[in-house]
C-alpha cells in the first residue's frame, strides 16, 4: 500500500545512544506563510493554579504530519486538546495567547465551536467508538452536522471507511456493533469517523499507545496516506513513531515549554537544543 | 475451580500448614455463604406456599375468574380483584409517566450541566428523599399535595384536557391521579439517583468523542451519553416501577379506596396493596381473608412477571448494537 514508508526501526538490545533514523530523500520544503494550517502565538494554559503550557508559539504546515514529543506531563496532550478546545470539559482551566486554525481564532469570541470541531477532527488515545453499528459510527458526524443528504450518506461512509483502510474488513458487517471490532480496527474506525466530518485538520493523541505492533503499523501507514489531504498533528510517546510518520517534530519539555520545532530529520539527527538531544538519545524521559 | 482448592492428600503434607488450614476455613466460609445465598430462593418458595395455602379457599371458589371479576362484597362473600389490578397497574404507570422525564432531566442536569459545586449537594438531597418513610409522604400528600391538586391542578387539567374521558367528571380530592402523583414523587429519588450513577459511569471518552465530532452538549447527551447508558437507565426505571407497584401507605391515604373502575382519573380507585392494608385487620370470615391472600398472590405474581419482562427488555436492549452500558 505504501512503499514509501520506512520499515520500523529494529529494537536493539544494547543501549544505543541515538534513535536510528534513515534520512529521507529531502528535507521538507521551508514553510511559506500561506501554507500554514495552524498558528499558535504565545499560548499559555493553566489547570487551576498549575501552569501546563508556557508561551508556546509554533506553526503547523498544511498537508504534513507534525509530531509532538516529550516526556510525560510535558503538556503536549494539553496543547493538542487546546487546538479543538477539548479542555473546555475540564473546569477551572484558563488560557492566554492565541491559536489560529485556518484563519479562525480558536479562543476568539467569534468562534463557532461546533463548526470548528467539525473541521478539526480528533483521534483519541484509546479507541472510543460509540456502542452503535459500524455504519452509524461513521455516519454520526455527517448526520449530526447535516453535511450531506441522507441519500449520499452510504457513499460517504464507504468513502471514509476506504480512506481509513477498514472497508475491506467491515464491508459485509456494517450493521455489526463497532465494539466487536479489534482494538486496531476500532482505532481505524475512529479515524474513519473523524474523516466523516470532512475535516481539514486531524489531531491524534497517542493514537497507537493502546494498540499492538501490527495494528500500530497499519495506523502509521494510514497516517502516511492521509497527510496528502489532511493536516495532521500527532502526539506520541514513541520517538520511533515520530521519526517514521512525521515531517516536522516539536519537542516539549517538562513545565509546558516548547523547546524546539523543526524538520523531523533535523530534530533526530542534529537537534539544536541540548535538552532535545538528551531526550531523543534516551538520557531522560 | 472447586477441585483445585482441595489439594490431594499426598500434597497436603508437602504444603505449608497455614495454607492447608486456610483451605479448610475456605470450605467452612464457602458453606456459610452458600447457605446464605440459598436462603433467598427458599424464602421465595416459602412465601409462595403460604400465599397459595392462605388463598386456597378463594382459589377453589373463584378460580381464575377472580382476576377479571369486579365485585368486592365481603358480606355476600363475593370477591373479584379486577379493579384492584387495574388500579395498581394504572397508578404505577401514571407515576412512571410523570416521574421518568423529570428524574432523567434532573440526572442529566446533575451529571452534564450543573456547576460542580451544586452537584453533590443536590444529589445528596435526592438520596435523602428516598429515605423518607412512605407514611410521611402520605401525610404530606393528604394535607399539602391533595388540596393543591384539588383546587388548582385538577380544575386546570379539566379545562384544558376535558375533552378526554380521563379528565372529566367530579373532582374529589382522593383520586387515582392524586395517588399517581404521590407515587411519582416517591419513586423519583430512586430513578434519579440510579440514573445519575449510570450516567456518571459513562466513560469520558464517549463525551469527548461526541463533542470532538461537533456535537453540542445537548446533542452529546442525546446521541451518545444516554444511548450508552440506556440499559442502566431502563434498570433505574424498573426499580422505580417495582417500588410503585408495591407501595402501600401513601397510596392508601390518597387513592380514595373505592372498588370500581372509572375512566376519569379524578375519581377514587383502589390498589392491591391498599386493599390488603385497609381490610386485613377487619377481615372476619375465612373467605374474606382468603380473598385478600389471593390478592397478595396476584400482586406477587404481577410484580414477578413485570420484573421478568423488564429484565428481558434490558437484556435485549443491551444486546442490541452492543451497548456499552452496564447492567444493573
Amino acid at each position: 500500500m505504501t512503499a514509501t514508508l520506512e520499515p520500523p526501526v529494529a529494537a536493539t538490545p544494547i543501549m544505543v545512544p541515538r534513535v536510528t533514523f534513515e534520512p529521507r530523500d529531502a528535507e521538507p520544503e521551508p514553510i511559506a506563510t500561506g501554507e500554514l494550517a495552524i498558528e499558535v502565538r504565545d499560548f499559555s494554559f493553566w489547570y487551576g493554579q498549575v501552569q501546563a503550557l508556557q508561551h508556546v508559539s509554533l506553526t503547523v504546515p498544511r498537508r504534513a504530519v507534525t509530531a509532538l514529543i516529550g516526556p510525560s506531563g510535558c503538556g503536549k496532550s494539553t496543547f493538542l486538546r487546546s487546538i479543538n478546545r477539548m479542555n473546555d470539559l475540564i473546569s477551572g482551566t484558563r488560557v492566554e495567547g492565541e491559536i489560529v486554525v485556518e484563519g479562525a481564532s480558536v479562543y476568539g469570541s467569534e468562534i463557532d465551536l461546533v463548526a470548528h470541531r467539525q473541521r478539526v477532527g480528533m483521534v483519541f488515545q484509546r479507541p472510543n467508538p460509540f456502542p452503535k453499528s459500524i455504519y452509524d459510527n461513521v455516519a454520526y458526524g455527517p448526520a449530526l452536522n447535516a453535511l450531506c443528504s441522507r441519500r449520499d450518506l452510504p457513499d460517504l461512509v464507504e468513502q471514509c471507511l476506504r480512506r481509513a483502510a477498514l472497508w475491506d474488513e467491515v464491508r459485509d458487517r456494517l450493521d455489526a456493533p463497532a465494539t466487536g471490532l479489534s482494538g486496531g480496527q476500532q482505532q481505524r474506525l475512529c479515524i474513519a469517523r473523524a474523516l466523516g466530518n470532512q475535516p481539514t485538520v486531524l489531531l491524534m493523541d497517542e493514537p497507537c499507545s493502546a494498540l499492538d505492533p501490527i495494528a500500530t503499523q497499519r495506523v502509521e501507514e494510514l497516517i502516511f496516506e492521509l497527510k496528502r489531504d489532511y493536516t495532521i498533528v500527532i502526539v506520541t510517546h514513541n520517538m520511533q513513531q515520530a521519526a517514521r510518520v512525521s515531517d516536522f517534530t516539536g519537542f516539549f519539555d517538562r513545565g509546558g515549554l516548547l523547546v524546539e520545532l523543526g524538520g523531523t530529520n533535523q530534530i533526530f539527527t542534529n537537534p539544536k537544543h541540548e535538552r532535545t538531544e538528551a531526550y531523543i538519545t534516551g538520557r531522560f524521559g | 475451580m472447586a477441585t483445585s482448592a482441595v489439594p490431594a492428600v499426598h500434597d497436603r503434607a508437602a504444603r505449608p500448614r497455614s495454607l492447608s488450614g486456610s483451605s479448610r476455613h475456605d470450605q467452612l466460609f464457602r458453606a456459610i455463604l452458600t447457605a446464605c445465598a440459598l436462603a433467598i430462593p427458599v424464602l421465595i418458595v416459602m412465601l409462595l406456599i403460604v400465599l397459595v395455602r392462605g388463598a386456597d379457599p378463594a382459589i377453589r371458589k373463584f378460580g381464575l375468574h377472580f382476576i377479571v371479576d369486579s365485585t368486592w362484597d365481603p358480606i355476600a362473600g363475593k370477591f373479584g380483584a379486577f379493579p384492584l389490578i387495574v388500579g395498581t397497574l394504572l397508578t404505577s404507570l401514571l407515576a412512571l409517566v410523570i416521574a421518568v422525564p423529570l428524574s432523567l432531566g434532573v440526572a442529566i442536569y446533575l451529571t452534564e450541566f450543573a456547576p460542580e459545586m451544586v452537584r453533590k449537594p443536590i444529589a445528596m438531597t435526592i438520596e435523602l428523599l428516598a429515605a423518607i418513610p412512605s407514611v410521611v409522604y402520605g401525610l404530606w400528600g393528604v394535607f399539602v399535595l391533595m388540596p393543591i391538586l384539588r383546587t388548582a391542578v385538577f380544575p386546570l387539567l379539566r379545562s384544558v384536557l376535558g375533552f378526554l374521558p380521563f379528565f372529566q367528571g367530579v373532582i374529589y380530592g382522593p383520586s387515582v391521579l392524586a395517588a399517581s402523583v404521590i407515587l411519582a414523587i416517591m419513586i423519583m429519588p430512586f430513578i434519579m439517583s440510579v440514573s445519575r450513577e449510570v450516567l456518571l459511569a459513562v466513560p469520558n471518552s464517549q463525551r469527548e468523542a461526541a463533542l470532538a465530532l461537533g456535537a453540542t452538549r445537548w446533542e452529546a447527551v442525546r446521541t451518545a451519553i444516554v444511548p450508552y447508558a440506556r440499559s442502566g437507565i431502563l434498570g433505574a426505571i424498573i426499580l422505580g416501577l417495582g417500588r410503585a407497584l408495591g407501595e402501600t401507605m401513601a397510596v392508601t391515604m390518597l387513592i380514595g379506596n373505592r372498588h370500581e373502575i372509572v375512566a376519569s382519573l379524578f375519581a377514587p380507585g383502589y390498589t392491591m396493596a391498599a386493599v390488603i392494608a385497609n381490610e386485613f385487620a377487619e377481615a372476619q370470615d375465612r373467605m374474606h381473608f382468603a380473598a385478600m391472600t389471593y390478592v397478595a398472590l396476584v400482586l406477587f405474581l404481577v410484580t414477578v412477571i413485570i420484573n421478568a419482562a423488564a429484565r428481558l427488555l434490558i437484556w435485549r436492549v443491551s444486546r442490541g448494537a452492543g451497548s456499552g452500558g452496564k447492567e444493573l
